[in-house]
């Protein structure tokens, strides 16, 4: 079994919102229709997006650090969003996972929006049927494109490399080995919704240094009388080790 | 969650429909045993279905408004294996097909006796088809309730006490229409449906207040921690995203200030319960020669009515879905 997911590494996005503008930028221009927006320079500007970018603040001042966190849909192994749609136009696909709407077969009742614990799906306004991220199955595999750019678009655009796109069931994949070497987590693991989607944690990279390994001892400067001669009464890492 | 008034329509329009039914056929059986005598019963439930018909049609054609595409409703049936919403889809026009034809069958009086001619209970077809009624009527309530009732992490309404809650406030408000109806057809069954309505809204009383208790007390599983991820107590969100607003900042809040929420609360309280009861009380009382003062009642029935409007607003506004925890913040 495939199920192709997105892996985000909070560790190195920066919050650029390029993953959204590319995604917005693909997915209003293909053959499945627009993603309305309505008042876009106006006062009260609103519209359809598969995904966003969010910051968060961690911590109080001054051991604060900012989270930013791309939030799409996280293609569930198990979708709470899928079973409760009416009209079946809510589905998962069988060969990869890729948890669909049919625009055709919606009929804009809302329920599966209910139905989604994160919040990851939009209501087209105008197109009146509900919409999500498709992971750009209309790219993936399209054989017009160079094999390299048959992934989605908020991939290609992060300029971090943020975003990873694999099959997360291939034990080998890349996303696969990020995911159990990076400590991959999901989002709200107490609904069981099982997401395809992992979130790679921040981690800070430190090293532990001792005091006696900030003086060199055996300075030749000091030795040779330019400095002042350091005055170390226990014996040094210098003294007691051949390095 | 922000309260659809589609949906609110429905749910208490359709309650009240499937109530009346219920109340007419509990007169059924009662007449069927010799409990009660009607007087003209070919008008009692004819009229009285197509009234409960009424409720329905109503219910329906609000429900057609929260939908994008009315005209794809249709499709709503196919899958009924796994959505309670489907289910409902089919077993509303199942309760309105089968009204109909308890409606007709009186009108028209297609009732032989299916049993036996010589069985002292007479009206058996009849009967019968009230039984097929009385099960498709609480099968609709059931997935009613469960539409809601089904989504466990809205926790407010994850409870059993849900669909309870739907059952008994619809049987409620239908009885409380059938005193009124009564009253004008059938004043000798004015004080059995009175009493029937202050049993059942008292019971309702106590499982609403319970269900209130239940999500006063709840402890919502998801937080900011496990929707992000990250194991700190200070969490604050800074952005979501967005400067304007967008479905998610607009579908799941009630958008409505803490006091008229509490206000929204206590008028349902209020309404539904004591008010509603001590109007039917006074009605009840106010009999002269068989006849009621029809005014009461109907005033008890509008005021109940518009408690249950109350009460599905307050319904849906105390539901804190888990997506709000990603969309505190403009910016």
């Amino acid at each position: 079994m495939t199920q192709l997911a997105l892996i985000i590494d909070l560790n190195v996005c920066v919050g650029c919102h390029a993953c959204v503008t590319s995604c917005k930028q693909w997915n209003t221009s293909g053959p499945a229709g627009y993603l309305s927006d309505d008042n876009p320079y106006g006062a009260d500007p609103t519209g359809t997006f598969f995904n966003r970018v969010q910051s968060f603040e961690i911590g109080e001042y001054p051991n604060t650090e900012t989270v930013h966190f791309p939030k799409s849909c996280l293609h569930c192994e198990d979708p709470p969003c899928v079973p409760v749609c009416p009209t079946g136009a809510s589905y998962k696909r069988e060969q990869d996972g890729i948890v669909l709407v049919d625009y055709d077969k919606c009929i804009g009742c809302k329920y599966c929006s209910w139905a989604c614990p994160y919040g990851a799906r939009e209501l087209d306004e105008h197109m009146k049927v509900m919409k999500k991220c498709t992971l750009c199955v209309d790219r993936i595999y399209d054989e017009s494109l160079p094999e390299n750019e048959r992934r989605p678009a908020c991939v290609l655009a992060c300029p971090t490399n943020a975003r990873l796109f694999g099959d997360v069931h291939d034990p080998d994949s890349e996303v696969s080995v990020k995911i159990r070497e990076e400590g991959g987590y999901q989002l709200m693991p107490e609904w069981g919704t099982n997401p395809a989607n992992h979130y790679l944690p921040r981690r800070k990279q430190k090293i532990t240094i001792h005091e006696d390994e900030l003086i060199r001892a055996d300075n030749p400067l000091r030795k040779e009388g330019t400095h002042p001669p350091q005055v170390i009464e226990e014996p040094t890492l210098d003294d007691v080790t051949s390095w | 969650m922000h309260p659809a008034f589609s949906v609110i329509f429905l749910t208490t329009l359709i309650g009240v429909g499937q109530g009346l039914f219920l109340a007419l056929f509990t007169a059924q059986s009662y007449a069927a045993v010799g409990f009660i005598s009607i007087d003209n019963p070919r008008l009692f439930y004819s009229v009285g279905s197509l009234l409960s018909l009424g409720f329905l049609i109503a219910g329906l054609f609000a429900s057609f408004f929260h939908l994008g595409h009315p005209e794809r409703a249709w499709r709503s049936a196919a899958r009924w294996r796994t959505s309670w919403l489907s289910r409902e889809v089919i077993a509303l026009p199942v309760m309105m097909g089968i009204v109909f034809i308890y409606g007709l069958m009186h009108y028209m009086g297609w009732n032989p006796n299916i049993i036996g001619a010589s069985n002292p209970l007479q009206g058996q077809l009849t009967l019968f088809v009230g039984i097929l009624g009385t099960i498709v009527a609480f099968t609709l309530f059931l997935c009613t309730g469960m539409i809601y009732a089904c989504i466990k992490f809205l926790q407010e309404w994850h409870t059993p006490l849900t669909v309870i809650n739907y059952i008994l406030l619809g049987t409620a408000s239908g009885f409380m229409f059938a005193t009124l109806y009564a009253a004008y057809m059938a004043p000798n069954l004015v004080t059995m449906y009175g009493t029937w309505t202050i049993i059942i809204t008292l019971v309702a009383l106590v499982t609403r207040v319970w269900a209130l208790i239940r999500n006063a007390r709840i402890k919502h599983r998801s937080s900011l921690q496990t929707a992000i991820g990250v194991r700190h107590t200070g969490i604050v969100q800074k952005s979501m995203g967005m400067m304007g607003g967008s479905f998610n900042t607009r579908e799941y809040f009630h958008g409505t200030s803490p006091e008229f929420f509490n206000l929204m609360k206590w008028s349902f309280l209020v309404l539904v319960f004591p008010a509603a009861l001590i109007l039917l009380w006074l009605g009840l009382e106010s009999e002269t020669n068989g006849h009621y003062n029809t005014k009461l009642l109907a005033l008890a029935f509008a005021v109940q009515y518009a408690g249950l409007v109350a009460e599905r607003w307050f319904f849906f506004a105390q539901a804190k879905h888990p997506q709000n925890l990603y969309y505190q913040t403009v910016g």
